[in-house]
């Protein structure tokens, strides 16, 4: 198991690159998942001020 | 009308888009998190060391599949770019420019896991080489698109301005190859062949294509749902975006 | 109703666009004065050795002629569009592509020929080498026109935008590198002794290039960001 770990050496660079590439995906794919809660409140606040002057308006 | 014209002409409105991408989003993600584990585990476990490179050799499993996608998603956005430019397709507006980040993260994966992999073989973090060399402008590129994507405010001009410079950086792209080529070169030559024979043990290569194709899919969940949010966005006072909203609070 | 020809309309708008410098005749030094600061900055930092110099020097002149024609790109449409013209000459029955190509000529006779002309000063402060000065002097010749024809399609893309300074040099730098290489290129073969021929050949090949395709990307960018 520490032979798998220290990669003959090369632990650090291989562990490390291997990190980079699976954090930056993780975070492109959070992204679009924040995103999507920020648009939604967003249209739902519009949403409900449209309700509320409609309301005051009859 | 031809059924399947058909449907893609239906596919190209927004709200049948949206349910299309979410029918598929998860079957995509599945299975590019199971080709991203069997990929990992193959070419960190079971290929053997490389004569000469050790273990470090091993980073190609990152390393190459993300120069790969830093390229293929470039020709995406520019292809989509054009057709976003010439038809007015609003869909392909908005995939041209949900692949910009994809790309811009799989070149910055490039560039770094390509710097740590030099330190060890060529005893620097960086070297001037064509290919290192190309593959930052490359991110440069991404960075002008996205940035020029941000600055303006009207989203549809926003996104033909932006889809117009993928174009112009897709002519530029192979100049800027060839003349950094011209300029200076260290990088390893191809190991994989598309025709002819690899230079590289088949132990060593199913991993490689496995992850290849991994990252395919894992661009396609990414590029749906960003696609899904930014036409959601794009439509906010539309009546089928107003109902995914109440539909969300009820749940 | 009658427009005139393409010919007269083009002459038209040289002479305007002419004239327009020729008033505000000292803004057109600032490249040059820019440029000027930019190469006396690098002996400070690097240090007076005559010999260190002669061998940075032509790729810091071309650096510095860069930069200034960068910073005078922004200025490319801002008049135009701020009074009104830039629309006008959008919709006019002639060519676009034709009108900016003019544009672009008189951009470049004013911004980069004084750069081009300081440049020999610009070198004899570097201690550049003096066979390597006609192969510097060819391949800016060759090289400002392509920098401008890039650079405007870039400015066209822009064009609205109130702050764009800093994102229209992302947009512009990575179009550059091949240029710059070059061009560079060529001065460091001379410098070495080298056949330089090749890197011109392509510099003239790039040029020809753009005459042709830049001013028809440039009014599609022009179109998009008008529209």
């Amino acid at each position: 198991m520490s032979e798998f770990v220290s990669m003959g050496g090369y632990g650090g660079y291989v562990w490390s690159a291997i990190a980079i590439f699976l954090v930056t995906l993780a975070l492109e794919a959070a992204a679009p998942l924040l995103k999507r809660r920020r648009v939604l409140r967003e249209l739902r606040g519009r949403l409900r001020r449209a309700r509320k002057s409609n309301e005051e308006n009859t | 009308m031809n059924p399947l014209v058909l449907w893609f002409h239906k596919l190209g409105s927004p709200p049948y888009f949206y349910r299309f991408a979410g029918r598929l989003l998860p079957w995509f993600w599945g299975a590019a998190l199971a080709g991203l584990a069997i990929g990992l585990y193959g070419g960190l476990v079971l290929a053997p060391a490389d004569y000469q490179q050790s273990d470090a050799f091993r980073i190609i499993y990152v390393h190459v599949p993300s120069a790969w996608m830093s390229l293929f998603i470039y020709a995406f956005m520019a292809v989509n770019g054009f057709i976003a430019l010439v038809w007015r397709i609003k869909l392909s507006e908005t995939l041209a420019m949900a692949a910009a980040p994809i790309g811009a993260a799989f070149t910055f994966i490039c560039l770094a896991t390509g710097s740590i992999w030099g330190k060890p073989m060529w005893g620097t973090w960086w070297t001037w080489d064509a290919r290192l060399t190309s593959e930052l402008v490359l991110l440069f590129l991404y960075l002008g698109v996205l940035g020029l994507h941000q600055a303006i405010e009207d989203r549809r001009q926003a996104a033909r301005a932006a889809a117009f410079l993928a174009l112009i950086g897709i002519v530029n792209l192979p100049i800027v190859h060839f003349s950094v080529n011209w300029w200076n070169t260290l990088h390893q030559g191809d190991t994989v062949k598309l025709f002819g024979p690899s230079l590289i043990d088949s132990r060593m290569l199913w991993p490689l294509l496995v992850m290849a194709v991994a990252t395919k899919f894992l661009f396609a969940a990414s590029l749906l749902s960003r696609a899904r949010v930014d036409l959601l966005e794009l439509e906010s006072g539309k009546d089928w975006a107003r109902q995914i909203a109440l539909a969300e609070e009820r749940a | 109703m009658s427009y005139g020809s393409t010919t007269s309309a083009c002459r038209a708008l040289l002479q305007r666009d002419l004239s327009l410098v020729w008033r505000q005749r000292g803004d057109a030094l600032n490249p040059v004065l820019f440029a000027v600061m930019v190469v006396a900055l690098f002996p400070f930092a690097l240090g007076p050795e005559p010999t260190m110099l002669a061998r940075i020097a032509a790729g810091t002149v071309l650096v510095a002629l860069l930069l200034a024609g960068l910073l005078s790109l922004d200025a490319l449409f801002r008049s135009d569009l701020e009074d009104g013209s830039l629309e006008q000459l959008v919709l006019s029955p002639h060519p676009l592509a034709l009108l900016l190509a003019c544009k672009i000529a008189v951009h470049w006779l004013t911004t980069a020929l004084p750069l081009l002309l300081v440049a020999p000063l610009l070198g004899e402060l570097l201690y550049l080498p003096q066979p390597v000065l006609p192969v510097l002097m060819v391949a800016l010749v060759l090289s400002t026109p392509l920098l401008s024809l890039i650079g405007a399609v870039c400015v066209a893309l822009t064009v609205g935008m109130r702050r764009s300074g800093m994102l229209l040099a992302l947009l512009v730098l990575p179009l550059y590198v091949p240029v710059l290489i070059f061009a560079a290129g060529a001065c460091n073969a001379a410098q070495q002794g080298l056949p330089v021929l090749a890197p011109l050949l392509w510099l003239g090949a790039g040029l020809a290039l753009a005459l042709v395709l830049a001013p028809l990307a440039c009014a599609a960018a022009l179109r998009i960001s008008l529209s």
